[in-house]
């Protein structure tokens, strides 16, 4: 009986997200007519529901747990007074965002629960903790002076912080990327990332000389040089993507984008031949299973998952994502694509990249310079780590072991993510004002025709 | 457009120490569409995957989640191409065990389902633990918790012509097999010495330690010496690089060059004969010469066409790769000796079947499968195999090749299958394995048609002796069999 159930939820799953996932890009398309998407935004609160309900259903089917129920309730709460923060108090703030960033977090929520209910328990709990401060982000954006102030604190922060964990940190799966404080385990590259972005937007956003230019680029390069000591590889590439799109954008020469890529190359391929746990991820991606006992058996166990799971899903708790290493973490798509199909993890890309084209388009009718920097590094930041994570686990590109934002477990990555959000959100309300505050600072201002 | 958008963003921009400045709109646009780019390629990956390469991670051994399935679904059937059961799942003291009637005569091909799997049973693991049962039936299953069955395996093995080859081959090691020119599909595959794949369990550890590998499918793992069968491909060379059917050779009954002698099969000698005359007699003196007249390097590009040294296609696992070795710089009697099949080659029989195939086939050679269709417990079709395939050597030569293998039968060596009720085609081999000239692997390589049914076949029989005495024989009951 319980598995008629689940053979039929595994429809109703992928036909919910279908839904959402459509009316996401419908939102983007009315809006762009200048319509109004008020219906669309609603029907996806709806699907967000109505998924928590079924996930939890399902969930409290196969465990018959009762504080499946209060887990939902507290869930359903969670989205409720994330809806009211961003659609009742800051009323201008884009309800895309908000609905996506809930519905991810909805999906890591089910998802975890399935794999570990301990971890999904503290998961939620960071999300909350997450909103709450958060919340306040999109007050103290507007206070630009302070913003730009920070500057030096940024980079000696993101230094300091990456290099602690490059000699104390704790290793896992032969990476130093987290430093135990109070016995809480904080990821500082999740936090740094954002830092960087900061510090890039401050150096660059007036002066785009050459020597402004290369001394932010050395700066930045420190980071990614402690980054790729501690053998965090898959955050070394995002935040060099991320530092490459941002000179790019702000010098505007497409140049630097193009030595950029040759600095990139040369790089892996040195990388390739010094280091021996280089070209063992370079074998593993190549081809999983002829080491599949070795290094290849993470991305084997990944690749059996999504390939099993076909593109309906084995339904929940009918397949063996926990065979997967770091399934909470690093793999969580592998086990959303096993049980949840295939389908339902394509419509998860899709979510995905509406994300990062909602954080470009902010960016493009932003007209403050500073902001609008501030907008192009986030949403750089964000589509490099989906592509990272979602390439390595399907093998797209060799696998680096970096979260999937929003769905990954994991603190530091969660309130990292929301973050985020939170500063796209604040810098959407200011996204028809003229650059007062800096143009203070410069000689003339002509007024927009 | 990238000069107009800087013009029209010229009013809108403020101007900083007197140069210009346009908004970053281009740049976010270029960006976004770069990342927009990526991410549509990681989406046709993903596609791409699930399509078409999902398929090689799901059957891995490796794969955890087969057997998981097994809580939840009755391993289908392995059937014979008329409906013999070849393997099923029977509940025998309230415990699901794996029943093969056939027992030894189909060990290889079928394979078990015990300490590992092997054959049908490993390759096709997760199809047998697919339920397409009735939609009703599925949820009356699951309202009682019960199991679902599981799909049935069709393949094209046909029981008359595998009785033939299984008694066929006697008490001989070696191994037979024949395949459906037409479709590629395996109809018969024998290797000996057998096991019984229903006691697998219990005599695991004098099956998994015995001498004479018994588990082996010699048929598409055993690497043997071509010895003559292989003249196939040095005539293919040597008629690719300006040979002719014509051409004149004298054999005196032995040649030597370097200070190596090669001798005929048998201390013969055939005199003056034309190229086609050779062949038929098998003469290993011309094909010696053959073999040095070829220029550096043709053996080995022929032989590589023809698959050596490369995986062949199947769509079953479990295929050893047949090996040329000869390099530019071995000397004359390495390149007199690999010219007739002794040498370093060593080749797998059902790869020797696949050449044959192909040339039937006019030069394209057909992906063997042994699994044709998969019907669900009721015998409906759930899916069909494909058939694909890769021309390997043109028509005309697939046609002169077959004109000398066609000799062979009617007055060479391969004389014992010629028959009136088919058309016979084929090629002897007698392969030295050892210092002991007396000890020889007995092989016959062909194909034969009657109508529009076509079948080739390849037999070795290990230390038998000459391939017209033993092997060839059988392949003529196998023909007989089968083009009745």
């Amino acid at each position: 009986m319980i598995h008629l159930i689940t053979e039929v939820s595994r429809l109703t799953f992928i036909i919910i997200f279908a839904i959402y996932t459509y009316d996401c890009f419908a939102a983007l398309r009315v809006e762009r007519r200048g319509d109004d998407s008020t219906r669309l935004y609603g029907r996806q609160k709806a699907m967000t529901y109505l998924f928590l309900v079924n996930g939890n259903l399902l969930l409290f089917l196969n465990t018959e747990e009762p504080k499946i129920f209060i887990m939902m309730l507290a869930e359903i709460i969670f989205v409720v007074i994330a809806m009211i923060i961003y659609n009742k108090i800051y009323e201008s703030a884009s309800r895309a965002v908000v609905n996506n960033m809930c519905m991810l977090l909805s999906i890591g929520f089910i998802m975890l629960t399935r794999l570990n209910q301990a971890k999904a328990l503290r998961q939620l709990l960071f999300a909350c903790v997450a909103l709450i401060i958060t919340c306040f982000i999109p007050l103290f954006i507007g206070n630009v002076k302070l913003i730009k102030g920070l500057k030096l604190f940024y980079i000696v922060a993101g230094i300091l912080l990456l290099g602690i964990v490059a000699v104390a940190g704790g290793t896992t799966y032969g990476a130093k990327i987290n430093i135990s404080v109070g016995g809480i385990a904080i990821q500082p590259s999740e936090f740094v990332k954002i830092l960087m972005v900061l510090f890039i937007a401050c150096m660059l956003y007036k002066d785009t000389s050459r020597k402004q230019v290369f001394t932010t680029v050395i700066l930045c390069c420190i980071l990614i040089l402690i980054l790729a000591y501690s053998r965090d590889l898959g955050n070394a590439m995002i935040f060099f993507l991320t530092m490459l799109v941002m000179v790019y954008a702000t010098t505007q020469k497409p140049v630097y984008l193009l030595g950029g890529a040759g600095l990139f190359a040369v790089a892996a391929l040195v990388g390739y031949a010094a280091f021996a746990h280089v070209r063992t991820r370079v074998i593993a991606w190549k081809d999983p299973l002829s080491v599949v006992d070795g290094a290849g058996y993470q991305i084997s166990q990944s690749l059996f998952a999504i390939g099993s799971g076909g593109w309906f899903g084995t339904g929940l708790y009918q397949g063996m994502p926990k065979r997967i290493p770091v399934v909470e973490t690093d793999f969580i798509f592998s086990a959303i694509s096993e049980e949840l199909g295939g389908l339902f993890a394509l419509c998860l890309i899709f979510i995905c990249i509406a994300n990062f084209l909602m954080f470009f388009n902010i960016a493009l009718t932003i007209k403050n310079r500073f902001y609008k920097i501030i907008a192009i590094g986030l949403g750089a930041l964000y589509a490099s780590q989906v592509f990272t994570t979602l390439g390595g686990v399907t093998k797209f590109i060799p696998s680096t072991g970096v979260t999937l934002p929003l769905i990954s477990y994991g603190g530091s990555s969660l309130m990292a993510t929301m973050l985020m959000f939170a500063m796209i959100e604040g810098l959407y309300q200011y996204r028809g004002e003229k650059e007062e505050i800096y143009e203070t600072e410069t000689t003339r201002y002509r007024q927009n025709r | 457009m990238r000069q107009r958008q800087r013009d029209t963003d010229r009013t809108d921009e403020p101007e900083q120490k007197g140069k210009r400045r346009r908004s970053l709109n281009v740049e976010a646009s270029v960006i976004t569409y770069v990342f927009l780019a990526l991410f549509l390629m990681l989406i046709a990956y993903f596609i791409y995957f699930m399509a078409f390469k999902s398929e090689d991670f799901i059957n891995n051994p490796a794969n955890p989640r087969v057997k998981g399935f097994e809580k939840l679904v009755v391993r289908g059937e392995i059937q014979a191409s008329d409906g013999t059961v070849l393997a099923r799942t029977v509940t025998r003291n309230g415990k699901e065990v794996r029943e093969y009637p056939k027992g030894r005569e189909y060990a290889h091909v079928v394979g078990f389902n015990s300490n590992g799997m092997s054959g049908i049973e490993s390759d096709k693991s997760f199809y047998m633990l697919r339920s397409h049962a009735f939609i009703l039936e599925r949820v009356m299953n699951d309202l009682k918790d019960q199991k679902n069955p599981g799909d049935n395996m069709v393949t094209s093995l046909d029981t008359k012509l595998q009785d033939a080859a299984y008694n066929g081959m006697g008490s001989y090691k070696g191994a037979a097999v024949a395949i459906d020119c037409e479709t590629g599909g395996i109809l018969a595959m024998v290797s000996k010495p057998d096991f019984d794949p229903n006691t697998v369990e219990s005599n695991w550890k004098s099956l998994s330690s015995s001498e004479d590998s018994a588990l082996l499918n010699r048929a598409t793992q055993g690497l043997y010496p071509p010895g003559s069968t292989f003249k196939i491909i040095t005539a293919l060379s040597y008629l690719k690089n300006g040979g002719k059917l014509t051409d004149t050779f004298d054999c005196k009954g032995s040649y030597t060059q370097d200070g190596y002698t090669i001798h005929c099969y048998g201390g013969e000698v055939h005199g003056n004969q034309t190229f086609k005359q050779a062949f038929g007699n098998s003469c290993n003196v011309a094909f010696s010469q053959v073999g040095l007249s070829l220029p550096k390097g043709a053996l080995k590009s022929t032989a590589q066409e023809f698959y050596f040294n490369k995986r062949i296609p199947a769509d079953f696992s479990n295929v050893n790769k047949s090996q040329f070795t000869l390099k530019s710089s071995d000397n004359q009697a390495m390149v007199m000796q690999t010219a007739i099949g002794q040498g370093n080659t060593l080749v797998t029989p059902l790869h020797m079947a696949l050449i044959c195939e192909a040339l039937c086939n006019d030069g394209v050679l057909k992906t063997p499968y042994v699994v044709d269709h998969i019907v669900n417990d009721g015998g409906s079709l759930v899916r069909r195999h494909s058939g694909s395939g890769q021309r390997i050597c043109t028509e005309s030569e697939a046609h002169t090749v077959r004109s000398l293998m066609r000799y062979v039968v009617t007055n060479g060596t391969g004389r014992v299958v010629n028959s009136s009720a088919y058309t016979a085609y084929g090629k002897t081999g007698t392969a030295e394995f050892s210092s002991n000239k007396n000890e020889a692997h007995s092989w016959f390589v062909g194909f034969a048609k009657k109508g529009d049914k076509k079948i080739a076949v390849a037999v070795i029989m290990e230390g038998a002796g000459a391939g017209s005495s033993h092997a060839a024989p059988l392949a003529r009951k196998l023909f007989e069999t089968y083009l009745r």
